[in-house]
């Protein structure tokens, strides 16, 4: 990259592109060219910066300076006043809430401060699309090490020794995952990199592959060399278009420059890999299931063992791992063992990705080292709670994890204490809720993701899951008792400990773990009928105040249902029957005559 | 003329595409994949198709065509309203949009207007949890979406 003085990074992830990015890279490209700088300046399109609360994002290369809700139209000012001028366009720095001082670098930025990025090293940073980007940021270095230096059992020991557990959900070991499938003799084995990212809410996998794919790909040959595969599937879901984009282009390269396929560098190792399309089911992303799906039948999971390692695609011993926890392994080969396990908590090493979402002002993905407590991730990397409202609670694990109220907020995160407070690691979704959330309806909101998601193979999970729903459904509507609130505990307790799969085993934790911590409000919508957040719609209505309306028609404008009736200067009324409770009204009615009750 | 109409040159396409693989085993989802792109949809007829180009039951196929969300066995609007069900989205809101667009269009999620012109979905989670919440309207992302808004996101694609 040195023939270039300045580089503009342009974030090129989904969220930002949302957004416009694309055009922004063009225009600042077109300004580029126009002010004759196209040999002095690079315009590099490149993968996630996880800041998405602020996109897009324009960095700004050696300058370091960082850019936030950049508009297309702002391409000619950041080339005529930056660009040219040496002079940083002020307006388009970042404001922390609260704060009136703009921030130019990233690294004083609070939201990246506490970060710590291994797996998400490279996006943000390289173009994902060029191979040689990521061989100038030492990438494809770790595969040549262990082809030329090491054993595949030097190797099982070294990842053994770093610590490093599955990111996907369950933290088992990667190095005894792999030593697994290494022990066990035969003529094929494979590879599978998990990338089926079904919790909704998580989008760190996604990222990755599309800031990062030859990170992945170089972990997945190295997972080959340990295990003695020489056949990769990245299982990817179709609903991820331009991770598949990058990922194509980016095997396409390594394959060219014999990264990939037969006897790579020279050492007698191959290996390839082949991309495999989900078709949208969360239950996939259960590793036997995923097999199945591989093999293009429906992704039911099957009992465990024999575990994948012993019998997997094809019967074959398979390794299964996480996107995220490929990331890390690069890295884990070049710094060394000692220096993954020096990160993170007794248990549980080096860092974690997490998809901060929700009700906090800095939405975005986080890479955090693993014993980070919950109030530093979403109060100094996450700003706090949005409009100033209150913390309630933290989802975390997605549709198999639990809710955490405030009390638990100086926990360290890591897999074992998050299991112990009723939640889990899971991919790492982390969804901020706040006073005007209903914990009823959240729990409500997973256990019809499960019901849609349950592949329906096993009893308690298919017909369990729905009973739950049922109960909170009726609980949400006002018509629940307190027997159901008996049943819905020990329905649970059952489905946890019949279930088939990973998927039924935690699907009631979002019910438990919000009937353990916001009891009262269960209590409230049972007994006194009453939603104490205000969401519940069937618990509330919303009413004209006579004496308030002066009938300017404001609130009847905006009803998307034209369910308010009224003329002018006449007080205004609601039609109980066609409303949608949505509130659209209430926040249009600038004389406070509209009431939820 | 109805552009879902089963055209023998559309099965011609999807044998050829068939004829190509180097390895039929396993490749029945790829072929679906392939079916969907070709036809929009997978009704019965091309179920079977697929069923004896791979020498397959016809119940396996309608198996995982059934398990999985991403095939459709009914025809698909001229324009594919999505709105993200995501948990980011869930709590900033999309619920609220959803029975909007609901009470808009006259149908609910997963089904397509008489005159064939929207269909509805709930999906989960597009990624772009910084801008919840989401609606996306044939692959373009509409961001921070308020009650009120639905309607004229709608009528940018009456016009077209």
């Amino acid at each position: 990259m040195s023939t270039y003085r300045m580089h503009l990074l342009v974030c090129g992830g989904t969220g930002c592109q949302a957004s416009d990015s694309r055009q922004l890279a063009d225009n600042l490209q077109a300004q580029v060219l126009m002010a004759g700088m196209g040999k002095e300046v690079q315009v590099v399109t490149t993968g996630c910066f996880g800041f998405c609360e602020k996109g897009p994002i324009v960095k700004v290369l050696p300058d370091n300076i960082f850019y936030v809700e950049v508009k297309p139209a702002d391409a000619e000012e950041i080339v005529s006043e930056h660009v040219l001028k040496g002079r940083p366009v002020n307006r388009l720095l970042y404001v922390e809430p609260g704060m009136k001082e703009r921030i130019a670098e990233h690294r004083e930025m609070p939201f990246y401060k506490k970060q710590l990025r291994i797996a998400l090293r490279n996006c943000g940073f390289i173009d994902p699309e060029d191979i040689n980007e990521y061989i100038s940021v030492d990438g494809y270095q770790a595969l040549g090490k262990v082809l030329t230096e090491m054993t595949p059992d030097a190797l099982l020991v070294l990842m053994k020794k770093s610590g490093l557990r599955g990111r996907g959900g369950g933290g088992f070991p990667t190095g005894l995952k792999w030593e697994a499938a290494a022990r066990n003799k035969s003529d094929k084995k494979y590879i599978i990199c998990n990338a089926d990212e079904g919790d909704p809410g998580a989008f760190m996998d996604r990222s990755i592959l599309e800031g990062d794919p030859h990170s992945v790909l170089e972990a997945m040959a190295i997972a080959g060399y340990a295990t003695g595969a020489d056949c990769g599937y990245i299982y990817i879901r179709a609903e991820y278009p331009l991770a598949i984009h990058r990922l194509v282009i980016a095997i396409g390269q390594a394959r060219q420059a014999g990264l990939l396929g037969e006897n790579i560098l020279g050492t007698g190792f191959s290996f390839d890999i082949e991309i495999k399309y989900g078709a949208g089911a969360f239950v996939c992303g259960e590793e036997t299931a995923l097999i199945h799906s591989i093999e293009g039948e429906r992704g039911e999971p099957t009992n465990k063992p024999p575990f994948p390692a012993e019998s997997g695609l094809w019967e074959k011993p398979t390794c299964v791992n996480n996107v995220e926890t490929f990331a890390n392994v690069p890295p884990i080969i070049l710094n060394g063992p000692e220096w993954f396990s020096s990160i993170g908590s007794e248990k549980s090493k080096g860092t974690k990705v997490f998809a901060l979402a929700g009700k906090v002002n800095n939405v975005g993905l986080v890479e955090v080292p693993m014993g980070i407590k919950l109030r530093e991730i979403i109060f100094d990397i996450g700003g706090g709670i949005k409009d100033g409202k209150k913390f309630k609670s933290v989802q975390t694990g997605g549709p198999s994890g639990g809710c955490i109220p405030a009390e638990h907020l100086d926990t360290p995160i890591d897999y074992e204490n998050l299991t112990r407070i009723g939640s889990m690691m899971g991919s790492g979704g982390m969804i901020v809720l706040d006073e005007d959330d209903c914990m009823v309806n959240v729990a409500k909101f997973y256990l019809e993701f499960t019901c849609d998601e349950s592949c329906g193979k096993c009893t308690p999970c298919r017909v369990g899951n729905k009973r739950l729903h049922e109960i909170l459904t009726r609980i949400t509507e006002g018509k629940g008792t307190m027997k159901d609130l008996d049943n819905l505990k020990e329905l649970g307790g059952i489905i946890k400990d019949t279930a088939l799969c990973g998927l039924g085993q935690t699907s009631p934790n979002p019910v438990l773990s919000t009937m353990k911590y916001f009891w009262d409000e269960y209590v409230a919508h049972v007994v006194d009928k009453r939603c104490p957040a205000g969401v519940c719609t069937a618990l509330l209505s919303y009413y004209v105040l006579p004496d308030n309306c002066i009938g300017c028609t404001a609130c009847r404008r905006v009803c998307p249902v034209s369910c308010i009736s009224g003329e002018v200067k006449k007080v205004h009324e609601i039609d109980q029957t066609k409303c949608i409770k949505c509130g659209a009204c209430q926040k249009a009615c600038k004389f406070g005559a509209i009431v939820r009750k | 003329m109805c552009k879902n109409a089963l055209t023998e040159e559309k099965f011609r396409e999807l044998d050829a595409y068939v004829a190509s693989l180097p390895e039929r085993k396993g490749a029945l989802i790829a072929v679906l994949h392939k079916a969907q792109e070709i036809f929009g949809y997978l009704p019965e007829e091309v179920q079977l198709h697929v069923a004896r180009l791979l020498d397959l039951p016809a119940a396996n196929v309608y198996g995982v065509v059934s398990f999985y969300s991403f095939f459709a066995e009914e025809p698909r609007g001229d324009h594919v309203i999505n709105v993200c069900m995501g948990t980011a989205c869930f709590v900033r809101g999309a619920e609220i949009i959803l029975k909007e667009l609901e009470a808009d269009l006259g149908i609910k999620a997963g089904q397509t207007t008489p005159d064939g012109l929207f269909s509805i979905d709930a999906l989960r989670c597009v990624g772009a949890c910084g801008l919840a919440p989401v609606v996306m309207v044939d692959g373009k992302v509409y961001g921070r979406v308020k009650p009120g808004e639905i309607s004229s996101i709608i009528k940018e694609f009456m016009e077209v």
